[in-house]
């Protein structure tokens, strides 16, 4: 079993009399990419402020990479963030900004080049952060992000601003740092980049832990769908009562039957529908996404 | 704490904030100073709020400093703002937080922080008296004020004492001012409270209720540059004025580390 990189008991923070995080439990093992996903205002930056010693809990413990997070200055030497987007000082250079980290870390400032390199700032380091775009702002933050070489990366919407280009740029960043070793603990509301590319993930709903645990566990407890279209739209109706006499849920969605139903029912479907006289232009078993899964699970 | 330091050198040592602090240094010292001995026969005065320094008052050891001293109340208002400045930027830049990720000691950032614009403050008082000292030599002949004391033992000891003491006052407002940043924590708020407190409210208040100057921080602060007054005793400028910076700075130290960091 994998040791963890954060773990969290009954985490709980109130502001006055609003629970801004109630009771939070969940684990993220080491080595993994854990995707924390939650609609905006459900806690998820709370709790990744107080995983990083910046607001303290009203109750509950956790430790990240082994440490209590009452001891911050234990762990966050070996800890890489990013929180509520990039933030800098406008009138320094993007070089100077992460020469300015690196220094109060203690870290050697000859990284800088490299991470601006890497994050694909190499030629315009020099340019003041004011005139930086939201993307390129962005990058800088990931880039601060890495400067520990961390154990343990906490991005809180990494791909904000980003181009499509960017944002497959950060995606195979955190592959990449992932194969290496490096745990990943990301936020983000784009729910398909966190699907491709998180193995663990925790869900939020009004401050209160709904899922945590695999990907694939959350998904294969969803059910899926016979999408099926016959190849004369008058057959709808045929098919349709075929489905639902054999105890299915049925819907008409854009010119075709959504058919709650295992994959495994495709080839009777297609077998009853050829004795009732309809061709099937298309059938395909659909698996729901982890973006449909995250609306019916917080009623979104 | 050195790392801290460091780190807080880099962001005072860029060139906008750097060269504009020291080029105010050069002209208000350069002002005070030439003032001092331009309207030396004015019957305005030629000294603060009227005041006359005679030509034999300047040709007395601490007359090479006098100039100096006289630039001591704007000297702090310079660092108050630049003190102030530096510490609430840290929450309305958000970057706060990004200091606490990688130096999770509030305490350290706090003080290395204080001790790099101290530094900062140092090399400002240093220019400012090297300037108001070429000064007041390039015109003293002008002014009829002989300069023999002024390089006697007597006269280095002079400004020896006034560098100290107008460093002093410098610190004393910069401290008000990161008491202010911390407290408010809006740039802009703290130096228009700070800046309208030290040069409006205090005179009205003086002006206003009878012996309230000695019990007012800003005239306290500003009383150890001039080593002390009729008014105010050096000791009292000294021991009060740094009480009240000692209490104020003990509550926002106290509020920074407790505080959670939410922007």
């Amino acid at each position: 079993m994998k040791s963890t990189a954060i773990s969290v008991s009954d985490l709980t923070k109130v502001y006055g009399d609003r629970p801004a995080l109630s009771h939070a439990n969940f684990e993220v093992p080491m080595g993994t990419v854990c995707g924390f996903v939650g609609p905006n205002g459900s806690g998820k930056t709370t709790t990744i402020r107080m995983l990083l010693g910046l607001i303290a809990p009203t109750g509950g413990t956790g430790t990240v990479l082994g440490h209590n997070i009452s001891h911050p200055e234990k762990y966050l030497p070996q800890v890489g963030a990013m929180i509520e987007g990039p933030a800098f000082y406008p009138a320094l250079s993007g070089r100077e900004n992460l020469n300015v980290l690196a220094s109060l870390g203690g870290f050697p400032t000859s990284r800088v080049q490299g991470l601006l390199d890497q994050v694909g700032l190499g030629d315009r380091g020099g340019g003041k952060f004011k005139t930086y775009s939201l993307g390129m702002k962005q990058r800088l933050g990931i880039a601060a992000a890495l400067l520990p070489q961390p154990k343990l990366l906490v991005l809180d919407e990494p791909t904000n601003g980003l181009d499509p280009s960017g944002i497959q740029e950060v995606r195979n960043l955190i592959k990449d740092l992932a194969s290496d070793g490096t745990t990943v603990f990301v936020s983000s509301h784009l729910l398909s980049e966190l699907e491709m590319i998180s193995e663990y993930l925790v869900m939020l709903r009004l401050g209160k832990v709904i899922f945590s645990g695999r990907t694939q566990d959350l998904l294969a407890a969803q059910q899926p769908l016979l999408v099926a279209k016959p190849e004369y739209a008058v057959d709808l109706g045929k098919l349709f009562e075929i489905a639902k006499s054999s105890g299915h849920q049925v819907s008409l969605v854009d010119g075709a039957l959504h058919i709650v139903s295992d994959p495994e029912w495709a080839p009777s479907l297609n077998r009853l529908a050829f004795e009732a006289g309809v061709t099937l232009a298309s059938l395909a078993p659909v698996f729901p996404t982890l973006e449909e899964t995250f609306f019916e699970m917080t009623g979104e | 704490m050195i790392h801290v330091i460091i780190a807080e050198s880099r962001k005072l040592r860029r060139p906008t904030l750097l060269f504009s602090t020291m080029a105010i240094t050069v002209v208000l010292s350069g002002l005070f100073t030439s003032l001092l001995f331009l309207l030396i026969n004015s019957k305005d005065g030629n000294g603060k709020r009227g005041q006359m320094i005679s030509p034999a008052s300047l040709s007395l050891p601490n007359g090479v400093v006098t100039g100096f001293t006289s630039t001591a109340t704007l000297l702090g208002i310079v660092a108050l703002c630049i003190f102030a400045a530096q510490t609430a930027q840290e929450y309305t830049f958000g970057t706060l937080r990004n200091l606490l990720v990688r130096q999770p000691s509030r305490m350290k950032i706090l003080g290395g922080k204080y001790i790099s614009m101290i530094i900062f403050a140092i090399v400002m008082d240093v220019l400012s008296l090297i300037i108001s000292v070429i000064a007041s030599y390039a015109l003293a002949g002008h002014a009829h004020v002989t300069t023999v004391l002024w390089s006697s033992g007597a006269g280095y000891r002079e400004i020896g004492h006034a560098f100290l003491n107008v460093l002093i006052t410098t610190l004393g407002f910069g401290t008000l001012g990161m008491i202010l940043g911390l407290a408010l924590r809006s740039p802009i708020s703290s130096i228009a409270i700070g800046v309208i407190w030290v040069l409006i409210v205090e005179n009205l208040l003086a002006l206003a209720v009878k012996k309230s100057g000695p019990w007012l921080p800003g005239y306290l602060i500003s009383n150890v540059a001039e080593g002390g007054s009729v008014d105010i005793s050096y000791q009292r400028g000294l021991l009060l004025g740094g009480a009240y910076l000692l209490v104020g700075g003990a509550v926002v130290s106290y509020l920074f580390k407790k505080r959670d960091v939410s922007n």
